[in-house]
């Protein structure tokens, strides 16, 4: 770690083995999705199925993970259930930090558990635990039998499931250190199908600092454009929930299904009255001055005979108040933190559930299907009947929800109703109607989420639509997001660390790159990961877009739906034109030259 | 005027554990939070609240240095103890001594990290949470 050569853990779940390789050849890939996408090429079987036992999964830090300000996050690489092809989630907490203290630059399981299991790492060993009497567990109450069991308080992070990924919920979500998550993608139900309930990480080796003035220098200069400039205020004030006023009153907050991109009752669940009413504490991952957590309080009544109430806190943002919000028509803040309640409990990934709860809550309006398949009826603005659909999802209830589990796309392709299932190449969509950028962005990023290029936020600064420009600039923001995951910093800092800033930090600490060498890195991480993805069956081209996009207006109108298919036909020909330059797997004949004795 | 660390605005704390890295980083030339002289934790997972763990910077009686066998902790100007390293035998009696667990032990070198109320801690809190007080 911090240019000597990348760690390696291996755990084969079969065998209970382990094997630990030093792999100088991935230094190249700086870190984090760099390391993570060479060794789950490396180690996918892309002619098996997602949930397959011997398909791998891939967890990795950053290159200065830690040591410089908001580099806080773990990526997590696995084949997704959801999509069937490329799994790449982001979770932030302690896992970073904590598999630093561990030594590790990634993790790789393999294999499958004989019985339910949960892993504990640590820098001087490996144990598998008895989970037997763990699985059907919520998430919370997992943290805390780990933590009374297991040492490092303070300093571990613990990550588990819930019953969600147990039953195989394809959306289902792994929960890191009780308020951040490995959300999208379904890493949740391939750590069940691994019968893997939670894996601790925790260690206490130390890195010495070799050059501290240079060190120190770059630091400090970061951590006051942390904390004492503009760029990052609006994180912590109200944080990403600020995001809901203004997006409503632009008309780009989905809303019942995206029949509308406005919601009457947006003043209800903006950022503002979530601070007015719920929020009790805001919390940091590991590293990070900044402190984006947001936590909100509700109170439930358990018995309304004697006025009795249990207060519950749960972390909002704002992809959260869109999906399980706006998007299902509620309209108080209490109500949308039961719901993300619910979730965290059962641990699913919020933004997919609440967009296929708005699926089938128009297709039973519609008459597609009946209250014979979704068991009570589903209706905009209706907590009670939503808090019960996703416990039928998660415990699978009858062949309806079992089908709402493994997400719009595919409940559409059984009942109908296509045109109006918000998915984008199977994954729901994020809470941004803005125009084209938010669109093909979501259709050409290679994990199809709102962050592989942020095109939600290119269609806001263009004021009038310049189609070869906005593709231009989704391609070069995908691409240079493949260097910024490689750190693997927290992207809502990413106006702190432009170019220069990063190449400082790293230079600060030893590594030698240039800004050629981070383009070129950036450009071979998007390439691994498109070669990947086309092995898994991925075609960009044969990408549908649901009908419903195009009948509600954006920021930038009506959208035209052959103007859609032809920027992703553009963005596509960029990316052919890019894997030319990248052709055919790298050798890497002398990745295993200096494996270590195991460490146990 | 000499200067004593107070964690008195731990309500306000993150949990970011800048405090932590930036005093190992400044004073063992480290990346870690083993080897930090303030100790941030929760008082029982993350839906508790955070502690601040420091030095209260005792003057008249020092518990650590009274239990030093060797004499290695000297009293601080202001509050507190010096350590002098090359009489520390590393047996770990100050850790004992001293009831708020403000004591920290160095694993490699065995030494005990005792806070020199440096500061930097307080420098690196973005949540004024730790101060420095004039005595």
């Amino acid at each position: 770690m911090f240019h000597e050569d990348k760690r390696v853990l291996f755990i084969d779940l079969n065998t209970e083995k382990l094997r630990i390789e030093k792999r100088p050849d991935l230094n190249e890939y700086l870190g984090g999705i760099g390391i993570a996408i060479k060794l789950f090429e490396e180690n996918v079987h892309p002619q098996l199925p997602p949930l397959h036992e011997s398909q791998p999964v891939v967890f990795a830090v950053g290159a200065i993970t830690s040591i410089f300000p908001v580099m806080t996050k773990t990526v997590a690489v696995f084949r997704s259930p959801h999509t069937g092809e490329l799994g790449e989630s982001y979770a932030g907490g302690r896992l970073a930090f904590a598999m630093m203290d561990a030594g590790y630059d990634a993790i790789v399981l393999t294999g499958k558990s004989k019985k339910p299991t949960y892993i504990s790492v640590r820098s001087d060993n490996v144990s598998f635990r008895d989970a037997r009497a763990l699985w059907g567990l919520p998430s919370t109450v997992i943290g805390r039998i780990i933590r009374e069991r297991e040492p490092g308080p303070g300093k571990r992070s613990i990550i588990r499931i819930g019953p969600a990924g147990e039953n195989g919920v394809s959306y289902s979500s792994v929960c890191v250190d009780t308020y951040r998550h490995f959300g999208r993608l379904g890493l949740g139900a391939v750590l069940g199908s691994k019968n893997i309930k939670a894996m601790q990480v925790y260690g206490t080796t130390s890195i010495p600092i070799k050059d501290f003035p240079s060190y120190w220098k770059a630091y400090r200069e970061i951590y006051k454009k942390c904390t004492d400039t503009e760029l990052m205020q609006k994180y912590h004030d109200l944080g990403t929930s600020i995001n809901i006023e203004p997006l409503n009153a632009l008309g780009v907050l989905p809303t019942k299904n995206l029949k509308q991109a406005v919601f009457e009752h947006g003043d209800k669940i903006s950022g503002e009255q979530f601070a007015e009413c719920n929020l009790v504490r805001k919390m940091a991952c590991v590293g990070c001055p900044v402190g984006c957590i947001h936590i909100g309080q509700f109170r439930r009544e358990f018995d309304k005979a004697g006025h009795e109430y249990e207060s519950i806190s749960v972390s909002y943002d704002y992809e959260l108040i869109f999906a399980l919000g706006s998007y299902l028509g509620i309209k108080t803040t209490d109500e949308i933190l039961e719901l993300i309640d619910e979730v965290e409990e059962l641990g699913m990934d919020a933004m997919s559930a609440g967009v296929v709860l708005g699926w089938a809550t128009e297709a039973l309006q519609k008459g597609l299907i009946s209250e014979k398949e979704t068991v009570i009826p589903l209706k905009f603005g209706d907590k009670e009947n939503y808090i019960k659909a996703l416990r039928y999802i998660a415990y699978q209830e009858n062949d309806f929800y079992i089908a709402l589990g493994k997400g719009a796309a595919h409940a559409a392709s059984i009942y109908g109703g296509k045109d109006f299932a918000m998915q984008i190449a199977g994954n729901e969509m994020a809470g941004y109607h803005t125009g084209y950028g938010a669109l093909i962005g979501m259709s050409c990023g290679a994990r199809h989420s709102h962050l592989c290029n942020g095109g939600y936020s290119i269609d806001q600064g263009m004021k009038t639509l310049d189609i070869d420009l906005l593709v231009g600039k989704l391609f070069q923001e995908e691409i240079d997001r493949c260097m910024l995951n490689s750190l693997v910093m927290c992207l809502f800092a990413r106006k702190v660390y432009d170019r220069e800033t990063i190449l400082m930090a790293l230079n600060s600490v030893g590594y030698t790159f240039s800004s050629d060498d981070l383009t070129r890195v950036a450009e071979k991480i998007y390439a691994t990961k498109i070669r990947v993805k086309r092995a898994m069956g991925f075609e960009q081209e044969k990408v549908e877009f649901p009908k419903r996009f195009f009948e509600t207006p954006s920021l930038h109108g009506l959208l035209d739906e052959t103007t859609a298919y032809e920027a992703q036909r553009k963005f596509n020909a960029m990316t052919n034109a890019l894997m030319k330059k990248y052709d055919g797997p790298e050798d890497s004949g002398s990745k295993k030259d200096s494996a270590e004795e195991p460490a146990s | 005027m000499a200067k004593i660390l107070r964690a008195n605005g731990m309500n306000k704390c993150i949990g970011c554990f800048t405090c932590m890295l930036s005093c190992a980083a400044v004073n063992k030339k480290e990346h870690t939070t083993f080897k930090s002289a303030i100790r941030v934790r929760t008082t029982g997972g993350l839906t508790s609240s955070f502690v601040g763990i420091v030095c209260l910077g005792c003057t008249d009686e020092r518990a650590c240095a009274e239990a030093c066998p060797t004499g290695a902790l000297k009293p601080r100007k202001g509050g507190g103890v010096i350590l002098e390293q090359e009489k520390c035998i590393g047996c770990r009696k100050c850790i004992d001594a001293c009831i708020v667990g403000a004591v920290n032990f160095d694993e490699d070198l065995k030494v005990p990290i005792v806070c020199k109320h440096c500061g930097i801690c307080a420098q690196f809190c973005p949540h004024e949470c730790l101060t420095m007080e004039e005595v």
